[in-house]
């Protein structure tokens, strides 16, 4: 089980491989389409690496409702 | 009383291609003209720069008839040593007739045996994995196998999520015998399906009859179904993702083809697998994607004869298959 720390580093670094984005910039509060400007695609092959990586489901109805990092966070910590 | 059959070959191989696109190019900046899209949001999504579209008088069969003739010519063959023809399609404009007995005849393959494989996308695989299956077990001497779609008669050209993606075309391949080992240019076929996540892409049977695709769910599917049937495939041939020289995927959407690649490469396909990106100006054109990007790939010099292509095909129904030629 990750903590809250542990799931946003592993989260950075998959937003970092999917969207190119640098994992410095995957902060909590930001938001996934407004902030980071990442597409509904890439969303679904950020949840497709974090199933895999912190052993949780994400499906594409949950994952309309994660709008920032942290809900997302949040989201991998409840259900890990 | 006692059955005859004729005795098995070892294997099938593809002895030629060809494949036909309508003249018509739509442009990003056209369809920008129609719905509200832009150049890059289509470059981003789908990795598409232009597509082909039949004008009203070129039908599905007219595109089939084209590339059958080229793949026959090619192989060297006569239209007489040919004598079964299917055409994998799922966008004729009525259920019957089908189209294989009149592209059989148009092309000049009389009283074939003739008929229709409707597996959407993945329709190629599975007819040419039908096709092997005939030629080695002696039903077929040699068999002519057509992808062609005019997917533009079903697209609702209102949908800005649908609309930018599929195009019209058709791509074949004449299938022969191996009457060797040595010479065994087809492998076995992995396929299946998912029934249960049909819904995701259908053309309704009710007051639109258009093209619907919930295309997050699909694109799910296939990133993360198809590089499995892929692995699955290059097994059953006996071979390792090492030994695969193109991988040339159903040109669904240039996201998919690079996930599916990345995957296989994760899994050991080598760095320098040339990977098929014909949808960049072709459109995705379902079941003749795959033989067309095959024929456009070995024109432009980026395969050469007797090398190894990965097959994979996926789409509606859902529907999945995939094997391993040998370019011919």
């Amino acid at each position: 089980m990750a903590d809250n720390a542990e799931i946003l580093t592993g989260l950075a670094e998959i937003v970092e491989e999917v969207a190119g984005i640098d994992t410095a910039e995957v902060s909590a509060d930001k938001s996934f389409v407004d902030d980071l400007d990442i597409d509904s695609l890439s969303m679904v092959e950020i949840a497709v690496q974090a199933e895999d990586k912190f052993g949780v489901k994400i499906p594409d109805e949950q994952l309309a409702e994660l709008k920032t990092v942290g809900d997302a966070v949040d989201y991998i910590s409840k259900n890990q | 009383m006692k059955f005859s059959n004729p005795p098995a070959l070892a294997g099938a191989r593809i002895l030629g291609l060809g494949s036909y696109q309508p003249d018509h190019v739509v442009t990003n900046h056209d369809l920008a003209q129609r719905v509200e899209t832009d150049d890059q949001w289509i470059r981003d999504r789908v990795g598409i720069v232009e597509r082909r579209i039949a004008p009203e008088d070129l039908s599905l069969v007219d595109m089939a008839v084209e590339a059958g003739s080229r793949a026959v010519k090619d192989s060297g063959l006569d239209t007489g040593d040919i004598d079964t023809v299917i055409v994998a399609t799922c966008t004729m404009p009525n259920p019957i007739p089908n189209a294989a007995a009149q592209t059989a005849d148009r092309v000049g393959i009389h009283a074939s045996a003739a008929f229709d494989v409707n597996a959407a996308c993945a329709g190629f695989c599975y007819a040419l994995g039908t096709a092997a299956d005939l030629v080695r077990a002696g039903t077929s001497k040699n068999t002519l196998v057509i992808g062609a779609e005019k997917l533009s008669d079903w697209v609702d050209w209102e949908d800005r999520s649908t609309c930018i993606i599929f195009a019209d075309a058709a791509g074949a391949a004449v299938v022969g015998p191996a009457a060797t080992e040595d010479e065994i240019g087809i492998g076995p076929v992995a396929w299946g399906s998912a029934g249960d996540i049909a819904s995701t892409i259908r053309i309704l049977g009710e007051s639109t009859n258009k093209l619907h695709q919930e295309g997050q769910a699909v694109f799910r599917w296939a990133t993360t179904k198809i590089a499995p049937v892929a692995l699955e495939a290059i097994a059953k041939a006996g071979l390792t993702p090492a030994d695969i020289d193109v991988l040339i995927p159903h040109q669904a959407n240039l996201r998919i083809v690079e996930a599916v690649a990345k995957r296989l490469r994760a899994k050991g396909a080598r760095q320098d697998m040339r990977v098929a990106d014909d949808i960049v100006y072709s459109g995705n054109t379902s079941s003749a994607s795959i033989p067309m990007a095959m024929d456009h790939m070995r024109t432009a010099g980026t395969i050469r004869s007797g090398e190894l292509a990965l097959l994979v095909g996926f789409g509606a129904g859902l529907s999945y298959a995939g094997q391993v030629v040998v370019c011919p």
